[in-house]
């Protein structure tokens, strides 16, 4: 594992959770991150994203990276504060190609079923950024201002 | 009688089915699967169903659950059945336009917007 440069942080920093499925792992790295972005006071909308691309990137891990084998693992590696939050899914697949997948919202591809959780992973953080081969992405997303009530 | 549902709450106003969801979250294939398969047996059992989907309850959704839905809606209107989906938050209604899904699906503020338009 290599932190990217542009995530700006030391790997030792950030806390891991290792995630077999669902039952095991999957709940608790949501529930934590959860609760670390609400001790933050990430807003809704903010906490509603992060929790969304979450997801995606689970899914993908545990269900195309390690094609649903509990005996494999997928490493969630996470850092929240007051300012951003980092979170990287690494699993055991081969990896694939992110620019590859056709784009989601194209007329032709509108009603297939698959393919919108890297899009949205996208539209949803601030900095997606995948290995070489793929297997591993970091996410970022910076906390957006909150309005401020005071002058001046 | 007990409704045989463990995921769905299904009323009848009508000719309309109207299915609200048990769950706050709609997000892991697991459950999607089960939620899948119990909406597909109510799509199965009245062909030309007319079917609104009630968000009211839910308020996390993943793309695996729009995958189900944009099959849900294929296999209904096989069958000449209509499906309109209502009460989206705004958070959950922000997804389906960024996936630019909104065009795909027949989606009302409310229920009683919904129902009046089958």
């Amino acid at each position: 594992m290599t932190v990217p440069r542009e995530f700006n942080l030391r790997a030792a920093d950030l806390h891991e959770i290792i995630v077999h499925d669902r039952l095991h792992g999957g709940g608790e790295s949501e529930e934590r991150i959860a609760s670390e972005l609400a001790r933050n006071s990430f807003s809704p909308d903010d906490a509603f994203a992060v929790k969304l691309a979450l997801e995606e990137a689970l899914t993908n891990a545990l269900k195309h990276g390690n094609n649903d084998d509990a005996n494999k693992k997928v490493i969630v590696r996470y850092l929240i504060n007051h300012a951003r939050a980092v979170i990287m899914v690494r699993d055991e697949g081969p990896g694939f190609s992110p620019n590859r997948i056709p784009d989601p919202t194209a007329d032709e591809n509108l009603e297939r079923p698959c393919g919108r959780g890297i899009m949205l992973m996208h539209a949803y953080m601030t900095r997606i950024h995948f290995n070489k081969s793929g297997n591993e992405v970091w996410m970022l997303k910076e906390k957006r201002p909150r309005r401020s009530a005071s002058f001046g | 009688m007990e409704q045989p549902w463990s995921h769905l709450k299904i009323k009848r106003t009508d000719e309309i089915s109207v299915v609200a969801f048990a769950d706050r979250k709609i997000l892991e294939e697991l459950a999607i699967q089960e939620i899948e398969e119990e909406l597909h047996q109510v799509v199965d059992s009245e062909p030309g169903i007319k079917l609104l989907l009630n968000f009211q309850n839910v308020d996390h959704l993943s793309s695996a659950a729009l995958g189900m839905l944009i099959t849900l809606n294929k296999k209904i209107k096989e069958t000449n059945g209509e499906l309109k989906l209502s009460d989206i938050n705004r958070q959950i209604f922000e997804v389906f336009k960024i996936t630019r899904l909104n065009r795909v699906f027949d989606i009302h503020d409310t229920a009683d917007q919904a129902i009046a338009q089958f």
